[in-house]
């Protein structure tokens, strides 16, 4: 049953795609092939002179122990971001499609945050959490609790992983709301005729019927833990306490634009691209044959 | 921009513009300060503007220390650099390694021919920017060096004498000690952990910090920040630490906002928060000099400057480079210098400059104010202590962030935190020997 409509001819189809190819070029197999080229240099900051050292900033990177640990915490961080605003967004999602009047009002302001730009989000949860003026801080030192994310790892994670995903679940929960509404009301009340109860029919035909849009949210998610969260560890940590919150993107950023380091921040945007590309494969490969159209 | 400000604004331009009718040379200045400190910068640009006809220094601002330089760099790289750029000193190497992309302030007076005497600056200040044989590189601007500030309140409720010595380290553990015993949940704090207690603590007990004096003498240096003065600091700070006696709270001047609210006793910061605690303590404070370990032969030395410095950038007209020059005469010159001196708590860049503030009764109406002055001029500068010139500094400093917080934390020994911090210190100086060698 072969549906395809072919084109006569070349010139229309390559017309149309062409602005496509143009923005990709442009905007990503330019500055990709520059990070590869410049990957192979250690130049000075101003550009005066450059030193080919072949695969030598790659070698200098990955027999560094730290640079390997980070692999590890970016790991930690990505997944604790995915789950955290996906799973949340997924509730209230669920619980707003529930409501019969006033999700209107509910869904705006569940929307809101996603408004507030990452380093901003940064400050505000670090606000909260300041170790001796933060309100989140001083409940919690009430309850007998003495929060220092300025020296635990764990809670510098913790919070940078709170502070980053807070508005990543109201662009979640936009999604799923919106497939929620899709779920065909028929299917939903044949089961309850039935006799499934809620959690049953959510589980059994709900779930099923988004795995779709949640393979979509955790692809863009992850690709959002991996690049788009450095203001946020900007803002609160810079990396530390120790190296605890650096993540691979960080380092990049760090390296290069503060510690001008061209040639291992161009290094490490070449091994992060290979990683996420390598992701993103495996995730169409496995993941996706679990998910139903 | 609130209406006053834009009506200001507009008649500044609107008297600017028929002088720019007459061509005076432009002269871009890029810098990195807000507040205060910006709107005195912006003031001393207008007075040199109203001195002279010839040249009009044009200052914008470009972010933070950091941030400047990127711009500078990247303006560099662009071919749209400004001819001055503000560097913070850690950027020093950087910028002395970039031949090509700098004009040496020796160089721009000797080509311009202003007048300039190198002998006129203080050595303590002036060393930082200057090379081996003497040839100053960049102007000071703004430059500090790290004191102890004391809150009296918190020692008199302590039942400790609030005119207590707090001359050597040893004497600080004991008032620790007794702060502890008293319930104090901040006995002391700090601020830049690297730049007090490694860099300025190398300085000032003599010993290097890096080898090739600090760096100075060439780009093949190595740090030697796990030496015996060092490690022994850093283990009685991570103890205090352990036993709470001294409080982390942040790579930066985080700690500033827990001593200016009054909860900690004692705090390691530069003496250019003068302004910032006389505006909010709300206690007896007093500056003294920073302590300094008695066992150790040869201390104290000098402590060395934190701040910025401001370079010439190549790629200009002469006439315009003339204009740099007089602009860098204008910010030597001693009421100028007096002036920021007083207003700031910068230290002074000529001898001139701080004569004339002491000549002037400053110090006497201010006490204190003179504590970083004489801590940092009494002993003339050793190989040891002129300063630091390393390349990827800045990152550097980031190692030493991490290895020191995990002293702090507990999770290592002064001695191995060190060891670890000149590993990977040393893998990116040989980097920056690479890259600029």
């Amino acid at each position: 049953m072969d549906k395809r409509v072919t084109f006569k001819g070349w010139l229309l189809p390559l017309c149309l795609i062409a602005p496509q190819v143009f923005i990709s070029a442009v905007f990503f197999f330019y500055p990709a092939g520059k990070a590869i080229w410049q990957s192979l240099f250690i130049p000075d900051p101003f550009g005066l002179s450059s030193q080919y050292v072949g695969l030598g900033n790659f070698e200098f990177l990955l027999s560094d122990p730290f640079y390997r640990q980070s692999f590890i915490t970016t790991a930690i961080f990505s997944t604790l971001v995915t789950l955290a605003s996906m799973v949340p967004a997924l509730f209230l999602a669920v619980l707003a499609d529930r409501l019969i009047k006033g999700a209107g009002v509910y869904r705006t302001l569940l929307i809101w945050p996603y408004a507030i730009a990452p380093a901003i989000a940064g400050l505000l949860w670090l606000f909260m959490f300041n170790t001796r003026v933060g309100v989140v801080a001083w409940y919690l030192g009430k309850l007998g609790y003495d929060w220092n994310h300025v020296l635990n790892g764990g809670e510098a994670m913790g919070l940078v992983v709170v502070a980053s995903a807070w508005g990543r679940i109201s662009y979640n929960f936009l999604f799923f709301f919106a497939a929620l509404q899709a779920v065909p009301k028929s299917v939903i009340e044949a089961a309850a005729i039935d006799g499934a109860r809620f959690w049953r029919r959510f589980f059994t035909i709900v779930l099923p019927l988004l795995s779709p849009v949640a393979f979509f949210l955790l692809v863009v998610n992850i690709v959002y833990a991996f690049f788009e969260t450095f203001g946020v560890i900007h803002t609160i940590t810079a990396g530390g306490p120790q190296q605890s919150t650096t993540i691979l993107v960080y380092k990049v950023f760090s390296d290069g634009f503060v510690g001008q380091d061209l040639g291992s921040s161009a290094a490490q945007s070449v091994i992060l691209l290979v990683l996420v590309g390598l992701l993103t494969v495996i995730q169409f490969k496995y993941i996706e044959k679990k998910v139903h159209y | 921009m609130t209406p006053k400000t834009l009506g200001v604004f507009l008649a500044g331009t609107a008297i600017l513009s028929p002088f720019a009718a007459t061509a005076q040379t432009e002269v871009l200045f890029w810098h990195a300060f807000t507040g205060r400190l910006g709107e005195l910068l912006a003031e001393q640009v207008d007075s040199f503007n109203a001195s002279q006809d010839t040249y009009v220094v044009v200052q914008s601002h470009k972010g933070n220390y950091s941030e400047t330089l990127n711009a500078g760099i990247a303006a560099f790289r662009a071919g749209e650099q400004p001819h001055i750029l503000q560097v913070f000193e850690v950027g020093t190497a950087t910028m002395m390694a970039a031949e090509g992309a700098i004009v040496p302030v020796y160089d721009l007076m000797e080509t311009t021919g202003a007048e300039f005497d190198p002998t006129a600056y203080v050595g303590a200040v002036a060393g930082y920017y200057t090379t081996s044989d003497g040839r100053m590189l960049s102007l000071p601007y703004n430059s500090s060096t790290p004191v102890l500030w004391v809150n009296r309140d918190a020692l008199s409720a302590a039942g400790i004498d609030p005119d207590v010595d707090l001359t050597t380290w040893d004497q600080v553990g004991t008032v620790l000690d007794q702060l502890a015993e008293a319930g104090s949940t901040c006995p002391m704090t700090t601020s830049w952990q690297s730049w007090i207690h490694l860099e300025n603590l190398s300085a000032y007990h003599n010993v290097l910090f890096a080898t090739k004096e600090n760096g100075f003498g060439g780009l093949d240096t190595e740090l030697s920040v796990n030496g015996p003065v060092q490690v022994a600091h850093i283990q009685a700070m991570g103890d205090w630490a352990q036993e709470g006696k001294f409080i982390y709270a942040g790579r930066r001047n985080e700690g500033g906002a827990n001593f200016r609210a009054g909860e900690c006793a004692l705090f390691t910061e530069s003496s250019a928060g003068y302004a910032g605690i006389n505006a909010e303590a709300e206690f007896e404070f007093d500056v003294r000099p920073l302590p300094y370990w008695a066992s150790v032969d040869g201390a104290p030395q000098n402590t060395i400057i934190g701040g910025a410095s401001l370079w010439a950038l190549e790629g200009h007209e002469a006439d315009e480079y003339a204009g740099v020059a007089a602009f860098f005469n204008f910010l030597s010159s001693t009421d100028v210098q007096a002036k920021y001196h007083q207003d700031t708590g910068y230290l002074p860049i000529t001898a001139a400059a701080g004569e004339a503030t002491r000549e002037a009764g400053f110090y006497e109406e201010n006490p204190g104010t003179d504590v970083a002055v004489i801590q940092m001029t009494t002993n003339e500068p050793t190989g040891n202590s002129k300063g630091l010139r390393l390349g990827s500094f800045d990152q550097i400093r980031g190692i030493i962030d991490e290895e020191l917080e995990a002293v702090w934390a507990g999770d290592k020994t002064a001695q191995e935190a060190l060891d670890s911090a000149k590993a990977r210190g040393d893998q990116l100086l040989r980097r920056f020997e690479q890259a600029n060698g």
